[in-house]
């Protein structure tokens, strides 16, 4: 188990050193580049010369990349061109606003998704199996923007039940403890404040859950229906061990193996929607911030934000695996 | 599935014995795969459905500049006579429909709905087709190379598949297509953004293709046709081209049609964060953009450009699933 976690934190090195040649290629070699990015586009060619100069950027390539380089290691990420914080600060700002909204997405879908696997397999061709398969094709094709500007113009605009908008109200104080708000309001005891977050994340969470619920869904149902037809399940139910028991022990712990695996390689899915759902509800994440800064070419934040989300991605991926060899001894044989 | 076996109208009068005897009155013939194929097909309801609706959907991006020509559909005229200059939103009913309007018009410009649904269509068709022949190029070679020659090849290949498949791609994309800037390979403008979406989609989407091409060559590999070629002294690129090719077509078929919605889906995502087609050319993604920032003037709006991408990735997913159930029944 240990030499697992230490050659996996290993690897991270050479993929890390990768991105960061990449990153460091694409952000200074293109056209216009960080000064036009600082000054504007109508700077003049003097003033672009000091601000290169005073960057380094006059220097040779890979004198810029091994300071480029030395800086990242120190855990330096440079500043944002946008907000003049540190990079650092951004990201540890906004990232436990992501993490309670992707946290939530996934529960959202476990709770929804299993049951509705299980129950379409067991009734295979039954009116639930039908709208099970509906509802994942349906999630399937639908833009996951496309969902939450239905949701929110139904929900906060046309019925006014939830808000459109955030995480909190602007008149609720809460106290910072974690950062995900919704715990902090447990911890202080803050309540009205629990309750108003759980309100601001009704809406994006439903909407990125319709990500991972899909695959879930359909994973569900389709190892079910296969363990179902194994010669163990039918031995369990023949030797006359009671219907709950046969499900429970035989059939859902076979079955939902694949399931775990496929909602760990939804992390990069489920980023990706996180962006486009923070942008449309405007909740302050790493989502949302990188979609500002996209728009004001915030190189700095690009290139931290990617190599920081990298970093989490691979350990999210390696718990995912810890995780997997505790629910499956067969793997920790090999 | 069943067994594609199509009683014709003679056979089914007769009577086995007279089968039996040859007496029947039509001609046993056989089939080509194609034809077993097209059989399954036909019985494949929503696929057919998925499958004219692609079609309906292509001659309309193909002919969108004659269609708009015709009907006098201009994506960009503004009509601002159309808009509530208070709200900014079209006046009347159902977001502006009118009989000269159908789908009515933008909030802001008063540009017609219909026409720039239309102008939608080629610029979303053609970065996913674009995009998709980009992956089934790279997924092919590295996929072939990966289950064929296995080994190093095949570590590397199918390691470099995990990581895109679970890797954050939006981001990369974002990054990517964000920062070209116009001069790049001497283009500008639409025809710019077009190809770098293309690359960009097309690059990031490989290994979806890469990673069936590797599992059927590597199946394939062990088959007696072509250890027979082998044994006649037949080389690596020979096999490749003359025998595993063949047998890889409709396998890459399928996974291609299906590869359209999702890189559909992808250029609309890329164009409604900002970096995909840039206005004022019309393009769904940019239509939801606009929908998502007038939501509270005009709600109506983000249905036409929604719908349009939903019912595209719909036919699209049914048609390649009906693809694959008549190509490849057991897979199922």
């Amino acid at each position: 188990m240990l030499r697992l976690v230490i050659r996996r934190l290993l690897q991270l090195i050479p993929t890390l050193l990768g991105l960061s040649v990449l990153l460091f290629l694409w952000l200074n070699r293109l056209p216009g580049g960080p000064a036009s990015a600082i000054l504007g586009e109508r700077a003049t060619e003097e003033k672009k010369a000091a601000i290169n100069k005073l960057l380094g950027l006059d220097q040779p390539v890979y004198v810029q990349y091994w300071r480029f380089l030395k800086r990242m290691v120190q855990g330096d990420l440079g500043t944002s061109i946008q907000t003049g914080q540190p990079v650092w600060d951004e990201f540890t700002l906004r990232f436990p606003a992501t993490v309670e909204l992707s946290l939530m997405a996934i529960l959202i879908a476990i709770v929804v998704g299993i049951p509705l696997g299980y129950l379409a397999a067991r009734r295979r061709g039954g009116w639930l199996d039908i709208t099970a398969v509906s509802v994942s094709l349906v999630g399937i094709c639908i833009p996951v923007f496309f969902l939450a500007l239905i949701l929110k113009g139904i929900f906060a605009v046309k019925l006014g039940l939830l808000p459109s908008y955030g995480r909190l109200e602007t008149g609720i104080n809460a106290t910072e403890v974690t950062g995900l708000a919704m715990l902090d309001g447990l911890l202080t005891g803050e309540f009205d404040a629990t309750w108003d977050a759980f309100r601001h994340l009704i809406l994006p969470s439903v909407t990125l859950a319709s990500i991972p619920l899909v695959v879930i869904v359909r994973m569900t149902r389709a190892s079910v229906l296969e363990v179902l037809g194994e010669d163990y399940v039918r031995t369990a139910e023949s030797k006359g061990l009671e219907a709950r028991v046969v499900r429970g022990r035989h059939v859902l712990r076979n079955a939902l193996l694949p399931v775990v695996t496929a909602v760990g390689l939804l992390t990069g899915a489920l980023l990706s929607g996180a962006v486009l759902t923070e942008s449309v509800f405007s909740f302050e994440g790493i989502g949302k911030f990188l979609y500002d800064a996209i728009g004001g070419r915030d190189y700095p934040v690009l290139v931290g934000f990617i190599m920081l989300i990298t970093i989490v991605f691979v350990l999210i991926n390696l718990l995912v695996d810890l995780a997997y060899s505790i629910i499956d001894p067969r793997v920790r044989v090999n | 599935m069943t067994a594609p076996i199509e009683t014709t109208a003679a056979s089914a009068e007769a009577q086995p014995e007279a089968v039996l005897a040859g007496a029947g009155r039509s001609q046993i013939e056989g089939r080509s795969l194609g034809q077993i194929a097209w059989t399954r097909f036909k019985r494949d309801k929503a696929a057919m459905a998925g499958g004219v609706v692609v079609v309906c959907l292509v001659l309309m991006a193909a002919l969108s500049k004659p269609i708009q020509a015709i009907f006098d559909l201009d994506p960009n005229k503004l009509n601002q006579d159309l808009v509530d200059p208070a709200l900014q939103a079209p006046k009347g009913a159902w977001g502006g429909m009118s009989w000269d309007h159908p789908l009515g018009v933008d909030p802001g410009f008063g540009r017609d709905l219909l026409a720039r649904v239309i102008e939608g269509s080629w610029v979303s068709l053609l970065v996913a087709v674009g995009a998709t022949l980009v992956s089934v190029l790279i997924g092919v070679i590295l996929g072939v190379m990966a289950g064929y020659y296995g080994g190093w090849v095949d570590s590397v290949v199918s390691r470099l598949m995990d990581t895109f498949l679970a890797f954050p791609l939006l981001l990369f994309a974002i990054s990517l297509s964000a920062s070209v800037q116009d001069g790049f390979w001497g283009l500008t403008g639409l025809p710019l953004r077009i190809a770098v979406l293309i690359f960009v989609i097309g690059f990031f989407a490989w290994p979806y293709i890469g990673r069936i091409v590797r599992a059927q060559t590597m199946s394939l590999r062990e088959r007696e046709f072509v250890e027979a070629s082998r044994s006649l002294g037949a080389r690596g690129p020979f096999i490749i081209f003359r025998e595993l090719m063949p047998n890889l077509v409709a396998p890459i078929l399928v996974y291609a049609t299906l590869l359209i919605p999702t890189n559909i889906l992808f250029e609309a995502a890329l164009s409604f964060l900002g970096v995909g087609i840039a206005p004022p050319q019309a393009s769904w993604g940019g239509m939801l953009t606009d929908a998502a920032d007038r939501y509270e003037s005009d709600l109506q709006y983000m249905f036409v450009p929604g719908l349009a991408i939903f019912i595209t990735v719909l036919a699209f997913n049914l048609l390649g699933d009906g693809l694959r159930d008549a190509l490849d029944p057991r897979s199922k």
